[in-house]
């Protein structure tokens, strides 16, 4: 797997939302509350990332429970390690910024 | 019966998004959307600017349906594989994407759907001139039509590509 990468806001959000276990409109909602209702993430977005990501195996769907229709996702190993390191590129750029513009700061 | 009216009208697949813009015109003016058919939009009369009103090009998907269910949309209906959904106002905003790489698999999708039926009319005309059936000249200009149809998507995915190069 390449860990070299840069991941989508909307991604990066859902991964963090998904540390503990979410439905769709859950995710949609912590999200929004995260980012201080800068991030909205529509329902047809959310679904495709939501696939993409079980197919890579960065989160896994919940079996259901009984008397619910609401499918729940939860991160996977794989996908705390690709955070991480999301996380630790953006520690990198924001350290970048801070050092450059520092005077104007 | 007076609030309900059905409207017969065309768009070509290309202006979808034009089509959407009316769909929420017609809802701004108390008439929401209520059901589809071929070129058939069935209206309900609601408050004005009560509903948002979104369609979306998507593979034959229940879970789909109920996932969108589940964030407030009220699945309206389908026409082929264009689905119809509204949400009221008054839950918050709807939008169906909300990222340029989403709108552009979207475009991805509606692309897609236009070469494989291009290609059939294309190989269906090609086949019928050769052996001198004279209808083939139908599939050749449905294939053309396609083809510019697929010229304009691409067009939409151009310009979203454009912007995506700078921002996500």
């Amino acid at each position: 797997m390449n860990e070299n990468i840069a991941l989508t806001e909307a991604t990066y959000y859902i991964l963090l939302s998904l540390y503990t276990p979410q439905h769709g409109y859950g995710i949609m909602q912590h999200t929004e509350a995260l980012s201080a209702g800068r991030v909205k993430l529509a329902a047809g977005t959310l679904y495709g990332a939501l696939s993409n990501m079980c197919e890579k195996e960065w989160i896994i769907q919940l079996p259901v429970k009984d008397g619910s229709r609401k499918k729940e996702y939860k991160i996977t190993e794989k996908g705390l390690v690709v955070l991480q390191n999301e996380l630790n590129r953006l520690k990198h750029m924001v350290a970048n910024g801070e050092t450059i513009l520092m005077e104007d700061l | 019966m007076e609030n309900r009216k059905t409207i017969f009208k065309w768009f070509w697949v290309w202006n979808f998004d034009k089509e959407e813009m009316w769909l929420n015109k017609m809802a701004n003016q108390g008439w929401v959307l209520d059901g589809v058919g071929f070129c058939r939009y069935k209206f309900i009369q609601s408050d004005s600017e009560e509903y948002t009103v979104r369609l979306e090009m998507h593979s034959f998907d229940d879970n789909y349906i109920d996932f969108m269910r589940e964030t407030g949309a009220e699945y309206v209906g389908r026409m082929v594989q264009w689905i119809y959904f509204r949400k009221k106002v008054s839950d918050g905003e709807f939008n169906i994407f909300s990222d340029i790489d989403s709108k552009i698999s979207h475009l991805n999708r509606i692309g897609k759907m236009l070469s494989v039926i291009g290609i059939a009319n294309l190989t269906i005309g090609l086949v019928n001139s050769f052996n001198y059936i004279n209808i083939g000249w139908i599939n050749l200009l449905c294939a053309t039509l396609l083809m510019y149809g697929l010229g304009r998507i691409h067009g939409k995915k151009e310009a979203l590509e454009k912007v995506r190069s700078l921002q996500e």
